[in-house]
């Protein structure tokens, strides 16, 4: 079952991936898709986890559907890699090296307020 | 064509998940996130290849599908990358924290680069 509901996610997290990278094109400069796709799924993801560890009770294969499977597809490492190297490789270099920064800086830092979020979230929902 | 992201898109999830399990099974110990690591490195690398072979037409759109946006695409992952990143950060492993986000950009990068060449002078 735990296979099963990563498996389903990574169906629909990859489809998802590639419709919005459909939707946000871009011919030459900063890949905004992926950028766009890996920055809102490290806000999410980190407020997902966060939230679902702080409140008890929350059945495993639910957090592997979601977190692992949905939103760990949906984001993507590879991609980041490839349009990077092709960003070079064009002569791109300032648009390379942007591109990097803002990714892994941006991501990180939304990945942190969705954490500090879902504290937030949690605290609230107890004290209710 | 759609359905052969998401078949990719499971197969990905499925080898991240399985071999994941399996690096933090032998790493117990180990602060620093070897699965995601390794996954992100070779993904890449294998992007690079599958990419290139794309540009240059050796594949068909059917195989990129699958294997480059579905299955690449999902067997590597930002998302748990940054969380993994901030995990580190917040256990004041500030110098593992560095090395994680270092290392898995720069090897990334250059294992995107390397797939990229060698799939240059396959004949």
């Amino acid at each position: 079952m735990k296979l099963l509901s990563v498996m389903l996610g990574g169906f629909f997290g990859a489809i998802t991936r590639y419709s919005i990278g459909e939707w946000i094109q871009t011919d030459n400069g900063i890949p905004l898709g992926t950028l766009s796709i890996n920055l809102l799924g490290c806000f999410l993801l980190g407020w997902f986890l966060t939230f679902f560890t702080l409140r008890k009770n929350i059945k495993t294969e639910f957090i592997l559907f979601i977190g692992t499977g949905f939103i760990g597809s949906f984001t993507t490492f590879s991609a980041f890699s490839v349009e990077t190297v092709l960003l070079f490789q064009n002569g791109l270099t300032v648009y390379g090296v942007l591109y990097v920064l803002i990714s892994i800086i941006f991501g990180i830092l939304l990945a942190f307020m969705g954490l500090k979020l879902a504290i937030i979230n949690v605290e609230k929902g107890e004290t209710r | 064509m759609i359905w052969l992201i998401g078949i990719g898109g499971s197969l990905g999830a499925a080898a991240r998940y399985l071999l994941g399990n399996y690096m933090n099974k032998k790493k117990k110990l180990n602060p620093f996130p070897f699965g995601t690591w390794v996954i992100n490195i070779t993904g890449s690398f294998l992007l690079g290849l599958l990419g290139n072979l794309h540009l240059l037409n050796e594949i068909s759109h059917g195989v990129w599908f699958f294997a480059g946006i579905g299955f690449c695409g999902a067997y590597t992952t930002f998302s748990t990358f940054g969380y993994e990143a901030i995990t580190l950060f917040q256990s004041n492993k500030l110098k593992l924290a560095c090395a994680y986000v270092l290392t898995s950009v720069i090897l990334s990068i250059a294992a995107a680069g390397l797939g990229f060449t060698i799939s240059f002078t396959h004949d």
